[in-house]
């Protein structure tokens, strides 16, 4: 009996040594992407706490396993013995299902507060921002509403650092999921139904967005880029924005009108979204997801440029995968619209 | 026509299938006709062919011949217990009603597929070697990963645990059979058919299902053809597990042998009974949200069509009720083969059995209160998520009080480090990472984050590798002497256990980092800055694949040409151990009655059952059950 008890001495030492070397580790490893949104912080706080708490209940069951093979292990001589007949402890049994309860417990209210503290509005909640995110297979698209019913629309998404951003969240086909992992918040994007949530940007600069459901054969493309600008360029930006599409939208809407249907703004269009997978030097145009347009459509006829467009999986660029680029745009394009959208890219492709 | 083709059999099942697929091509032809649409139609013969079809092949290799005859009134075949017993390999490929040859088909079965479901994975890490495109196109990819995890969940995991207690827990209970010997040989050969449609999807026009194993609306109600052969195979995976979980408790609640108590059953049927009632309760509701989606696809139904008042959630929610306690399926008869393996193997009675027992039941209870916990990120009304924190967290509670039971049984037992024990060792270790990693999953603000990234892909495969596949590994061990009467290479064992247990490291617990880190999960590309620990990830898990070849080598062989096993190689006192390695036809040439604990180990003069000598000389008919006589 008193080698058992200096054995669970022993094993006392190595789990609080091993917890502390483990939980060392843990809390030095960098696990999250930079922490840019309000949100960031008390989820990157709540995730070192449950570290903290479960490396030392992995130590806890390894070193038992471990010390009981070492201690237990059969002896020559043994092999026709049995163990001490131990049915079971009641004060044990009590304690290992009352401990963790209260650990569970704990956590829980915990996890709870952390949640309240990262979807709460803002105090005043005018001073909140709203954006209209739509995600379609598969490409992003944001719209800010504007004062006066307007909307501003863009392919990328650009916020102001410092304000409470609210995200309106819907989905034109099937099921995508709207991922700032930098922000730490995701929520899918629902057919049917808008779902949200809201950030507040912290730092300036890039960052990822991600398409984190399922959506189909584009889904690993489906990214675009979250543009944390200071107010004022933010301002500014908006301003740009406004000025370009009040223009877009009197010359826009096809066959509706009268004027011919322009193709460097249909290719600039949210709609279409072309600039969200390719490049094109003209449209200032960065996507990579598709072929970059400079060069697979240098040397290529009107007609090519048509089918390419209606229907993509016809002929593929060398180095793609057929099924990825949307295959209604004969749906969505008049025969004019489509014209001159093909007329527009041999125009500016052409060497 | 040939005797051969007028027997029951496999050639039969064969000219039959091909008579349902032109009973099938009659029915929507002149459907259509009926409706005036085009008469001819792939997709709509396809259909109906994948449901009716496979009955036919069902008829024709036999499975329903009893109850054809005694219901059209003809004198039904005497059970003269022919079927019983495998005495060549051509054995296993008929119908048989022996619940050993069963435990055995099922077994091989799935290890079939965890093979084919382990290549689809090795695939899959030899595209993410690197960032860009490798080997195969997104389509191909997608369709890897869907149908990598359809088989190992619904053609391993599931059948493989149902297989091996078929195999030993009519043993164990000292009953002669399963209550119900047809239904289960029908419950058998629904699987093959869901594993051929699986792995024919990858041959349709199309591709195969490439909407992950999920299948979430609208994204598989608008998928080529291929999606078609999940949604009707999954039905008929489905049917086999809810028609044996019904034949488990009837034989659980029927036939136990005199003297053997509910709580004198071994924690293995113990494990069973609870899978069971998890199986009947929530299967009905996988089949359900394929039937939607099939009616969907296939009628036009409108369920999960927004446009049209469909509600795109719902799919995820009927889904769910099923797939989280599909989880439990997937881990409660493993903690059943951890019990026996470790009071065995560390000779001493489990610590705390009825609290064991009874926490085997909260799970089941709970298992059913959680389901939203995988939709946390879905959209649906978010105050339903704080409660199914709650009840998720409190999972944990009876989970751990398994986990602390199994580490106090090793406390002062006398341990044989067999290679089934260092299996149990591995997963109580392995279990308890997935388990924490559960715990903070369960975390609202922390899932949000790490949903759908490569954090749930380490969480599920620390829970259904390291948890399930480690116990059925230890279980086939385990029980290998006694369904092959022949002993397993224990170096080789050790071998195996060893290249799993660090490639299976190796390759998931670094997955956990790059979900954090920004990952997403079923993608076939990803950013640059992944590249070095998918690299590494890819490799360790080569080797993971290769260290299963040990074992498939370790198996034949000694199945083969291993040294003969004697009765009882672990001196374990559960009844299985108390016949020969194999077991007689009939079990048992007397029935035991059972007087005391599974697990009397050290306990002076326990006994768990005794044998009564029979009182007349033992025949075939005098031995069988006495059901037969209709």
């Amino acid at each position: 009996m008193r080698r058992g008890n200096r054995t669970v001495i022993e094993m006392l030492v190595v789990g609080v040594v091993a917890s502390a070397i483990g939980i060392a580790i843990a809390l030095a490893i960098d696990w999250f992407p930079p922490a840019a949104s309000k949100q960031a912080g008390p989820i990157d706080t709540l995730w070192d706490v449950l570290l903290i708490i479960s490396v030392p209940v992995f130590v806890l069951v390894t070193v038992v396993v471990l010390f009981s093979v070492r201690e237990f292990r059969m002896r020559p001589g043994q092999e026709l013995e049995d163990g001490a007949p131990i049915h079971g402890n009641t004060r044990l049994e009590v304690i290992w299902t009352t401990i963790p309860a209260v650990i569970i417990a704990s956590l829980v209210v915990y996890a709870y507060l952390v949640l309240r503290d990262i979807e709460k509005a803002p105090a005043n909640a005018s001073t909140e921002m709203r954006v209209k995110v739509t995600g379609q297979q598969f490409a992003w698209e944001f719209e800010y509403p504007q004062a006066g019913g307007k909307t501003i629309k863009a392919n990328q998404l650009y916020v102001p650092k410092g304000t409470s951003v609210k995200f309106d969240i819907v989905a034109k086909d099937v099921l995508h999921d709207f991922w700032v992992p930098a922000w730490r918040m995701k929520i899918d994007a629902v057919p049917g139904i808008t779902t949200h949530y809201r950030i507040t940007p912290t730092k300036l600069g890039e960052y990822p967005i991600v398409c984190a459901e399922l959506c189909g054969l584009g889904h690993a493309f489906m990214r675009a880029t979250a543009h944390v600008l200071t107010p004022s360029n933010f301002s500014a930006w908006l301003k740009r924005q406004g000025a370009a599409s009040s223009t877009t939208a009197s010359s826009g809407g096809g066959s509706t009108t009268a004027t011919k249907p322009d193709g460097k703004k249909l290719f600039a269009s949210t709609e279409l979204a072309c600039s969200s997978c390719h490049t094109l030097a003209d449209a200032k145009a960065t996507g990579t997801t598709g072929p970059d347009l400079d060069k697979v459509l240098a040397s290529a006829s009107l007609a090519d440029i048509k089918q390419d467009i209606a229907s993509p999986n016809a002929e593929i660029a060398a180095g793609y995968q057929a099924g990825i680029m949307p295959q209604d745009f004969a749906k969505r394009l008049t025969p004019a619209e489509l014209t001159a959208l093909a007329t527009y890219l041999k125009t500016v492709t052409a060497k | 026509m040939p005797e051969i083709v007028r027997r029951p059999g496999l050639a039969r099942g064969g000219v039959w299938l091909l008579a349902g697929i032109a009973f099938s091509f009659g029915v929507s032809c002149l459907t259509r006709a009926l409706y005036h649409l085009d008469t001819i139609d792939g997709d709509s013969i396809a259909r109906i062919a994948m449901l009716a079809a496979p009955f036919f092949f069902l008829a024709g290799l036999g499975a329903f011949s009893y109850w054809f005859y005694w219901a059209s009134g003809k004198p039904t075949l005497p059970e003269d217990h022919s079927a019983h017993g495998a005495h060549s390999w051509k054995d296993y490929f008929r119908i048989n009603t022996d619940h050993k040859v069963i435990g055995i088909q099922y077994t091989v079965h799935s290890f079939v597929f965890l093979f084919i479901g382990g290549l689809m994975a090795m695939l899959m890490r030899a595209e993410l070697a690197a960032p860009g495109r490798q080997f195969v196109d997104a389509s191909t990819f997608n369709g890897l990963f869907s149908v990598h995890a359809s088989l190992l969940i619904f053609l391993f995991i599931i059948p493989v645990f149902a297989g091996l207690a078929n195999f030993v827990l009519p043993l164990m209970i000292g009953a002669p059979d399963m209550a119900f010997p047809r239904l289960n040989a029908l419950s058998f050969w629904l699987l093959p058919i869901a594993g051929v449609m699986m792995l024919g999807s990858f041959f349709a026009p199309g591709g195969s299902f490439s909407s992950g194993w999920t299948a979430y609306a609208p994204l598989s109600t608008s998928a080529p053809l291929g999606q078609d052969m999940f949604t009707i195979g999954v039905q008929f995976a489905g049917a086999s597990s809810i028609a044996t979980a019904l034949n488990f408790l009837v034989t659980i609640i029927t036939m136990r042998a005199p003297g053997m108590s509910f709580f004198r059953m071994p924690l293995l049927v113990w494990a069973n009974f609870s899978t069971s009632l998890l199986v009947v309760i929530a299967t009905p509701f996988i089949a359900a949200s394929q039937f939607f989606v099939l009616l969907d696809r296939g009628l036009g139904f409108r369920f999960f069509d927004p446009g049209e008042g469909g509600d795109v959630l719902m799919y995820q929610h009927v889904f769910w009720f099923y797939s989280h306690p599909a989880v439990y399926i997937m881990m409660l008869p493993g903690f059943g083969i951890i019990s026996e393996i470790l009071a065995s193997r560390a000779r001493k009675p489990i610590f705390g059995y009825r609290m064991m027992a009874f926490s085997l039941l909260a799970i089941v209870v709970l298992g059913f209160t959680v389901w939203a916990h995988h939709m946390f990120v879905s959209g649906m009304q978010s105050w339903i998520r704080v409660p199914m924190m709650v009840t998720t967290a409190i999972i944990a509670v009876p989970t751990g009080i398994k986990i602390f039971s199994w580490l106090a049984t090793l406390w002062r037992g006398i341990i044989h480090l067999h290679t089934p024990m260092l299996f149990a060792l591995g997963f109580l270790t392995m279990f308890t990472l997935g388990g924490l990693s559960g715990v903070i999953l369960a975390m609202i603000p922390v899932d949000i984050h790490v949903s759908d990234t490569y954090f749930i892909v380490a969480h599920i495969h620390y829970v259904l590798f390291g948890g399930s596949l480690f116990t059925i590994f230890a279980g086939v061990y385990y029980w290998f002497p006694k369904m092959t009467g022949r002993m397993f290479d224990e170096g080789l064992g050790k071998l195996h256990f060893w290249t799993t247990f660090i490639f299976f490291n190796a390759t998931f617990a670094p997955m956990h980092l790059i979900g954090v880190e920004g990952m997403p999960r079923r993608v076939a590309d990803y950013s640059e800055q992944f590249a070095g620990w998918n690299l590494a990830i890819s490799i360790s898990s080569w080797f993971l694949g290769l260290s299963t070849l040990i074992f498939l080598y370790n198996m034949v062989s000694s199945w083969r040409g291993g040294p003969r096993a004697p009765s009882n190689p672990w001196r374990a006192l559960t009844i299985e151990w108390q016949v020969s390695s194999p077991p007689p036809v009939f079990n048992f040439d007397s029935l035991p009655t059972v007087v005391g604990g599974p697990y009397e180990y050290g306990v002076p003069g326990a006994v768990h059952a005794v044998f009564k000598a029979p009182d007349q000389p033992v025949t075939a008919s005098s031995s069988s059950p006495t059901r037969e006589a209709h």
